[in-house]
């Protein structure tokens, strides 16, 4: 798989559910790394010349790496790509929204062939090591992004103090760097009401839940992102370990009501993941939450083996090739508000049938 | 009150509409509002990050008296700790040292702690791993002294000289 490929097409790693452990609630994990390079100025005060040696910092620690990993990534610059490709990126996870709306040449994409690992070259941090694995593995998310860093550690200077740890450009950063993420599809906890509860006390245990997209955005398709609040005073291994247990006690809650609706509330559940498959199917107008909340629903009855026809993949991939950039990108033109709405009936409906 | 749309949820958007010269009201719910494009007035922006991480450096007020440690800069990218305070982002590497005092109890309001005891860089780590191992070993003498355990604390002393030779 090439750029180009992960351009054209919807798949990227962390959708391939069957490969994952607890995918029927764990859809994807991800972590990462934020780094800085010693004396040059981050990337919201960077200017032309810096942004030419901090390039070429990074470029030349690419090349003269004997890291088969690091070797293998592609290098995208955002003065060469579109808005609607950079979008693409940003559905697809890869990047973050705030990323996407600057295209200077400073600004860009280090990607390995599936979209597994990936760097944000000068977005908040003049490098962002991630990498994103499907279902719960932020353990291995985690060993493959510490080699990366390891592999670039080689050959850059990174801003590291003794006291504070690895200095970033929002003190909220500061210290390991890291944020580790699962992204858990929690219905049946959302239908019980409990939701705010079981996230007001996670807040207490330096944890946060965000929407889909990270910071700022809203919680949709019952899709809840939750992440380590805290990179300062615990060690990578703490914060892993803590955010896998917690990750697994909300997963089992999540089976525990899943059963729980099931033998209380059998006719009603399969009668709204059936209509919700009938609308999803028979649609000819769909927009993005309500596709969302559907899928939600037929993802649920995945789980559940009350529908046997469709692959979590599929679920998976649907997440991305609903979003506006990849509808817009399929249909190769640019496209108003209802016309994406007729696109996303069609590509849905293409998916499940 | 129900909401008018869904008549599930309790109507907690409340809209009065001029429709043709009459007064029109409608009631709706958080959710229905929002599917039907109602927008919710913002409160100017109050949360914006900037803003919140303003309020951990202690003043969310922009207008408050300017401290004279407000206009110190930092001598590599000339970010001034106004600035920071202000973006809720330091400029570079060397703020971090410029501005160590300022920003540790900021640290300390953000992460509940002020120092990194994770991931240490391979190159230049040799000294930070000493410095972390005589640090351990100094809590434990203190911990040896309290106990009165004086062969201990002895014993814990010598170490930490022998370490403090091998790196002088």
């Amino acid at each position: 798989m090439s750029i180009s490929d992960l351009l054209n097409n919807s798949f990227v790693r962390w959708m391939d559910a069957e490969t994952g452990p607890e995918s029927d609630i764990a859809i994807s994990s991800r972590v990462r790394l934020a780094r800085n390079l010693r004396m040059i100025p981050f990337p919201h005060l960077m200017t032309p010349e810096y942004g030419k040696k901090c390039i070429r910092e990074i470029n030349d620690a690419r090349e003269k790496n004997e890291d088969k990993v690091l070797g293998a990534l592609n290098t995208i610059s955002f003065d060469q790509i579109s808005v609607i490709d950079r979008q693409i990126l940003v559905e697809k996870h890869l990047i973050s929204p705030g990323h996407a709306e600057k295209s200077e040449f400073f600004r860009g994409l280090m990607v390995n062939e599936d979209g597994s690992l990936a760097i944000m070259v000068n977005e908040e941090d003049h490098l962002r090591i991630q990498c994103f694995l499907p279902g719960l593995q932020i353990k291995e998310a985690y060993s493959l992004v510490q080699q990366l860093d390891d592999a670039l550690e080689k050959r850059l200077d990174f801003a590291f103090d003794e006291r504070q740890g690895y200095l970033t450009s929002c003190p909220t950063n500061v210290g390991t760097g890291m944020r580790a993420s699962v992204m858990l599809h929690l219905p049946a906890i959302a239908l019980s009401g409990q939701t705010r509860i079981i996230f007001q006390n996670i807040n207490q245990l330096g944890m946060t839940v965000r929407g889909l997209y990270g910071e700022g955005t809203e919680v949709v398709g019952n899709l809840f992102q939750l992440s380590n609040q805290i990179t300062m005073g615990q060690t990578e291994e703490d914060i892993i370990s803590n955010l896998s247990t917690i990750a697994i006690q909300i997963i089992e809650q999540e089976r525990l009501m899943r059963g729980k609706l099931n033998k209380e509330m059998q006719y009603q559940l399969e009668d709204r993941i059936g209509r919700s498959y009938g609308v999803l199917t028979n649609a000819r107008t769909l927009s993005s939450n309500e596709a969302l909340n559907l899928l939600s629903d037929v993802r649920l009855g995945v789980d559940m083996g009350i529908i046997n026809s469709i692959k979590r993949f599929v679920l998976n991939e649907l997440i991305v090739a609903i979003r506006p950039a990849h509808l817009q990108k399929k249909s190769g033109k640019e496209m108003d508000a209802f016309s994406r709405d007729i696109e996303r009936a069609k590509a849905v409906k293409e998916k499940l049938l | 009150m129900y909401c008018e749309e869904c008549k599930e949820k309790p109507a907690t958007v409340h809209l009065t509409q001029m429709f043709d010269g009459k007064k029109v009201e409608i009631h709706l719910c958080e959710e229905c509002a929002a599917k039907k494009g109602v927008q919710m007035f913002a409160p100017d922006n109050i949360l914006s990050i900037p803003q919140l991480l303003g309020s951990f450096f202690g003043s969310s007020n922009m207008q408050e008296l300017k401290s004279p440690a407000d206009a110190v800069a930092c001598p590599n990218c000339g970010m001034r700790f106004l600035d920071i305070k202000q973006t809720g982002k330091l400029g570079c590497s060397e703020c971090y040292t410029v501005f160590e005092r300022n920003m540790e109890p900021i640290l300390r309001r953000i992460h509940g702690n002020s120092r990194h005891i994770g991931r240490i860089p391979a190159r230049g780590g040799e000294k930070v791993l000493i410095n972390r191992q005589i640090r351990k070993l100094k809590s434990r003498l203190q911990e040896a002294v309290a106990n009165e355990e004086y062969e201990k604390a002895a014993e814990i002393r010598d170490s930490i000289k022998e370490i403090e030779k091998k790196i002088n």
